[in-house]
């Protein structure tokens, strides 16, 4: 793994920690009490439910740790991970079940 | 006795958020652990958790920044995930945009997933509170959270350095976000927006700079809406 210089982490942090407050702050603090056009939230509305799979589709595909080798034992663990939260919702029982079945199928392959 | 209602409100928002330390207290352990992977210093690592506040985009920074991605793309993509945030920012407008501005500046910091859906639910259910009670509800309900939050960050950080290499780690953070995922899918345009994103993020992975990442996310959020509409409009015609 490569190690970042600090001049970028700081970057990113200090990137992130305005940007952040500015998005929390923009409508509460600057709309007040006035309405918002309903495009504009029913966009909103699917931001992080497309980001988050977008980040994560290629790394479950193309693992880094095989150098780009699909592998069984991570797109199982991501498999029970996806299916255990959307049947249970629950974040940690889907982290859970994801991790044993990594280590499990880690070790019975091994 | 203004004041005597809201101090009551308070302790009302500070019992609804206490259920969220099971989710707060592990994932800031996690994040701490991640980001000394990652090679972040402990004050690094403890300003990030602070300032930004907010788990998700914290794990996607770390995680492009693995990935030598471009320090414009790593900020606009985790930003990109906290656009959720300015949809609570709107959403609670209606109900705290009255209060004093210095209140509404402190609520900004304090906005995340667990404040937000206390808030809401009880805005909704209780339509006659005033708005100081709204705003120490708001306040109380994210109170048990913020220290303990920041404090797992800080023995995740100190902890995760004598993690050794052999653990798999590497998929800790993609189970991690997977997890998130699931719970996120409350409706069909919830997936039509995950599998568009899903597909394209795959088909653009060629592309440099991880611009694929956005390209699939606006995607996603596009197909999201669309979906929506036409579920609605179906809805409409029977």
């Amino acid at each position: 793994m490569t190690q970042a210089d600090p001049v970028t982490i700081w970057t990113i942090i200090i990137g992130l920690a305005i940007g952040s407050y500015a998005l929390r702050f923009v409508f509460i603090g600057l709309v007040g009490d006035r309405p918002m056009p309903p495009w504009l939230l029913r966009h909103l509305r699917y931001t992080a439910v497309a980001i988050l799979p977008a980040l994560i589709a290629p790394l479950v595909v193309w693992p880094s740790a095989t150098e780009g080798q699909p592998d069984l034992p991570r797109m199982s663990a991501a498999a029970v991970a996806l299916v255990v939260g959307v049947i249970s919702k629950n974040v940690l029982a889907a982290i859970f079940s994801g991790a044993a079945t990594l280590y499990g199928l880690l070790y019975l392959l091994s | 006795m203004a004041s005597a209602t809201s101090k009551s409100y308070f302790w009302k928002g500070f019992r609804d958020g206490t259920p969220f330390i099971f989710i707060a207290v592990p994932f800031g352990l996690l994040f701490g652990v991640f980001a000394t992977e990652a090679g972040l210093t402990l004050v690094q690592t403890m300003a990030f958790t602070s300032t930004v506040f907010a788990g998700a985009a914290q794990f996607a920074a770390l995680q492009l920044l693995q990935d030598n991605t471009p320090t414009a793309i790593i900020i606009i993509s985790a930003l990109a995930v906290n656009l959720r945030m300015a949809m609570y920012s709107a959403s609670l407008t209606p109900y705290l945009g009255a209060a004093p501005m210095w209140q509404r500046a402190f609520a900004a910091y304090l906005t995340v997933d667990q404040s937000y859906a206390c808030s809401i639910v009880r805005f909704e259910k209780e339509p006659d509170l005033s708005v100081p009670q709204r705003m120490a509800y708001f306040v109380g309900s994210v109170t048990p959270i913020t220290p303990l939050w920041i404090f797992a960050t800080y023995l995740g950080a100190v902890l995760g350095a004598q993690i050794p290499e052999s653990w798999a780690l590497d998929f800790a953070l993609p189970i991690t976000f997977l997890a998130m995922i699931g719970p996120m899918m409350r409706t069909f345009a919830h997936v039509v927006a995950a599998l568009v994103a899903i597909a394209v993020s795959l088909l653009t992975v060629v592309i440099p700079f991880n611009l694929g990442l956005l390209i699939a996310g606006c995607a996603g959020m596009i197909a999201g809406a669309q979906a929506e509409l036409i579920l609605e409009r179906r809805r409409m015609q029977r």
